[in-house]
C-alpha cells in the first residue's frame, strides 16, 4: 500500500447553475495526507470543504485535476471499501438495533455472522456502548448516535476514516469527550483521517496539520503545521497548554487574514 | 486504556432510563390503544343505529322536499326497516322452503367466497403494484411515462371494463387451462387494488434521505442492495397504508365485478338478488349489505394484522 492516503492535485469542482452560469465550489487544489495523518478542513461556509471531501469519498466528481486515494481512483477506493465515512448527521438506520448499524457495511461485503459479531462488540467496546447494543437509535441520546456512527466508520478497518463535522450537531461538552475519544481511537488505528470542522479549537486539537480554506472559489489558503504529538499525549490538559494556544492562535489568524471583512462577517466560528 | 471506563455516568443513566422499561411501557401502551379503538369503534356502530333510529322517528313517513327535491328519504318501514327488523331477519331462513339456511348463513357463504375472490385481486394487484413501483424507482424514464398511465387506469369505469375482461379470458386457451368466472373478477378487483400499491410502494422507495443513500453509496452498494437494505425497509411505513388501501379496493372491485360479471355465488350477486325483495321484505335486502360492509372490515383486519409484525421498521427517525 502507497504510503500517501490521499492525493490532489490542481483538483476543481464547478457546479453548472442556473442560465449558464457557473458556481466554483473548489479551484486548484493541491493537497497530501500521508498514511496515518490527521488533518482538519476548516473555513468559512462555502469553501469547498465538504465538497472536497465528497470528492474524496467518491460521492462526486472533480471536474478538474485529479484525485487519487492509495493510489487508485476514488471509485476504485470506494469500491475497495477503502475507506470509513461519518457525516454531520449519524444517519442510524431506525430500523436496525445499534450493534446490527454497526454491521451493516460488514454483512454488506459478506463478512460472517460470528466474525460480524465479534467486531461489533470489540468496537462497541471501543465507543463505550456495550450496554447499549440492542438499543436502537431513537433511545439514544445525540451524542450516543454519533459514537455509534464513528463505530460504524471504523466497522472495516479502513486505513482511511472521512468526517464531514461529524461533532457539528453536538453540544460543547459531549463534543470535547468525543473530540478526546476520537484521539485515542486513531492512535489505535492507525487510520489516516480527513476531518472537515468549523472549529478551530476542535481542528488543532485533533490534527496534524489543518488546512484552511478560503471561500468563492474555494481553495487552500494556507497550511498550518500543528505537531501536538500523537495519540495518548493529546488528553484535556493539551486543551490549556501554551503549544495548543499558539496553534490556535496561527489558524485563526491564517483564517481571518485572508480575504478580510467579508469572510469574518460570514463567520468561521471562532470558539 | 479501557475503552468502556470512557462513557460518563450521564448517558448510562439516560440509557437505562430509555431502554428496556420503555419498550414494555410500549407493548402496555399499545395494547390499551388496542382495546381503546376496538371501544370506539363499537360506540360509532351504535351512533349509527341511533342516528338511523332517530331519523325515522323525526322524519315524516314521506321525507322532506324543498319543491322538487328531497332533501331526506322517506322513512317509512319499507324504505328504512329498523334496525331489530333488520338484525331479526338475518337469524331467519332465506326462503319458505323447507331446510332453507338462515339469512346470516347465506351471507356469511356469499362473503366467503367474495373474500377468496378478493384475496387473489389482492395479491395480484400488490404484487403488480409493487413491481410497477420498482420500475418507477429504478428509471426516473419510467416514472414519468409509467405513472400518469397508471392514475389514468384509474378513470376507466369498472362497468366498462368487466365484459372486456369477460371476453379476453373467455377467448385464452392454454391446454386443459379453462378460464372461470370468478378469475374475472379476481382480474378486475386486482385492477383497482394495484393502483395504491404502486403509489404508496413508489412514494416508500424513493423516501429514503440522501445521507442514507450517500452511505449506501460510500459503502459501493448496487441498486440491489439499497433496495434491499435501505429502500425496501424505509418503504414499510408507506407501504402498510397502501396495503389496507389496495385491501377495500380489491373488496369493493370484487362486489362490483361480481354484479357486473353476473357471477353467482358471491356477495355481490347476493345484493341483487335479495334487493328484488325490497316491496316483499324490506329488511331482506340489507343483509348482503352488512355482508359487504363486514367482507371490507375482515378484510382490511387481515392486513392490519400483517404490518403488526413490521413494527420495527415503523421506527420513527432518530432525532439527533
Amino acid at each position: 500500500m502507497s504510503a500517501v492516503a490521499v492525493e490532489a492535485t490542481g483538483v476543481g469542482r464547478t457546479f453548472p447553475g442556473r442560465s449558464g452560469t457557473s458556481v466554483t465550489a473548489l479551484e486548484g487544489v493541491d493537497l497530501t495526507v500521508a498514511a496515518g495523518e490527521f488533518v482538519s478542513l476548516i473555513g468559512p461556509s462555502g469553501c469547498g470543504k465538504s465538497t472536497l471531501l465528497r470528492l474524496v469519498a467518491d460521492l462526486d466528481r472533480p471536474t478538474s485535476g485529479t484525485l487519487t486515494v492509495f493510489g487508485r481512483s476514488p471509485e476504485q477506493a470506494r469500491l475497495a471499501h477503502d475507506y470509513g465515512i461519518a457525516f454531520q448527521q449519524a444517519g442510524l438506520l431506525p430500523w436496525r438495533t445499534v450493534r446490527a448499524n454497526i454491521e451493516l457495511p460488514l454483512s454488506m461485503h459478506g463478512v460472517g455472522r460470528t466474525a460480524r459479531r465479534r467486531r461489533a462488540s470489540d468496537l462497541l467496546a471501543l465507543v463505550g456502548l456495550t450496554d447499549f447494543a440492542e438499543h436502537f437509535p431513537d433511545q439514544l441520546s445525540g451524542g450516543m448516535q454519533q459514537r455509534v456512527a464513528i463505530a460504524r466508520a471504523l466497522a472495516e478497518e479502513p486505513s482511511l476514516l472521512l468526517m464531514d463535522e461529524p461533532f457539528g450537531a453536538l453540544d460543547e461538552m459531549t463534543r470535547e469527550r468525543l473530540q478526546t475519544e476520537l484521539v485515542r481511537i486513531c492512535a489505535e488505528t492507525r487510520a489516516a483521517v480527513v476531518f472537515v470542522t468549523h472549529s478551530i479549537p476542535e481542528a488543532v486539537f485533533l490534527s496534524d496539520r489543518v488546512v484552511v480554506m478560503s471561500a468563492r472559489p474555494g481553495r487552500i489558503r494556507d497550511v498550518v503545521d500543528v505537531s501536538l504529538g500523537r495519540g495518548t499525549d493529546r488528553d484535556d490538559d493539551l486543551r490549556q497548554d501554551a503549544a495548543y494556544f499558539d496553534a490556535v492562535t496561527r489558524v485563526r489568524a491564517a483564517l481571518h487574514d485572508e480575504a478580510g471583512h467579508a469572510v469574518r462577517a460570514r463567520g468561521a466560528e471562532v470558539r | 486504556m479501557s475503552a468502556t471506563t470512557t462513557r460518563p455516568a450521564g448517558t448510562a443513566a439516560t440509557g437505562t432510563a430509555t431502554g428496556a422499561p420503555s419498550m414494555a411501557r410500549d407493548r402496555a401502551a399499545g395494547a390499551g390503544r388496542g382495546l381503546r379503538s376496538v371501544a370506539l369503534a363499537l360506540a360509532s356502530v351504535l351512533l349509527l343505529a341511533a342516528l338511523w333510529e332517530g331519523t325515522k322517528l323525526l322524519v315524516p313517513d314521506d321525507g322532506w322536499s324543498v319543491g322538487e327535491v328531497r332533501l331526506l328519504p322517506r322513512t317509512t318501514d319499507l324504505a328504512m326497516p329498523h334496525v331489530s327488523d333488520m338484525v331479526a331477519r338475518l337469524v331467519e331462513p332465506v326462503t319458505s322452503a323447507r331446510g332453507a339456511p338462515a339469512l346470516w348463513e347465506a351471507v356469511v357463504l356469499a362473503a366467503a367466497t367474495s373474500l377468496r375472490i378478493a384475496a387473489v385481486g389482492w395479491v395480484i394487484g400488490v404484487v403488480v403494484g409493487f413491481a410497477l413501483a420498482l420500475v418507477m424507482q429504478r428509471f426516473r424514464l419510467a416514472e414519468s411515462a409509467v405513472l400518469p398511465l397508471v392514475i389514468l387506469s384509474q378513470t376507466v369505469p369498472l362497468i366498462a371494463l368487466a365484459p372486456l375482461v369477460k371476453g379476453w379470458g373467455n377467448k385464452l386457451e392454454l391446454g386443459s387451462f379453462v378460464w372461470e368466472p370468478w378469475m374475472s373478477v379476481a382480474v378486475i378487483a386486482s385492477y383497482l387494488a394495484f393502483f395504491p400499491v404502486a403509489v404508496g410502494a413508489l412514494r416508500g422507495l424513493q423516501s429514503p434521505d440522501a445521507i442514507h443513500r450517500e452511505l449506501l453509496r460510500a459503502y459501493a452498494a448496487g441498486w440491489a442492495q439499497t433496495l434491499l437494505r435501505l429502500r425496501l425497509p424505509a418503504s414499510v411505513p408507506h407501504l402498510l397504508p397502501a396495503l389496507r388501501l389496495a385491501a377495500a379496493s380489491a373488496v369493493i372491485g370484487t362486489v362490483v365485478a361480481e354484479v357486473s360479471t353476473g357471477m353467482p355465488g358471491g356477495t355481490g350477486r347476493m345484493i341483487l338478488e335479495q334487493a328484488n325483495f325490497a316491496s316483499s321484505d324490506p329488511a331482506k335486502p340489507w343483509a348482503p349489505i352488512f355482508g359487504a360492509v363486514a367482507l371490507g372490515l375482515v378484510a382490511s383486519g387481515v392486513v392490519v394484522l400483517l404490518g403488526a409484525g413490521l413494527r420495527r421498521y415503523r421506527r420513527a427517525e432518530v432525532a439527533a
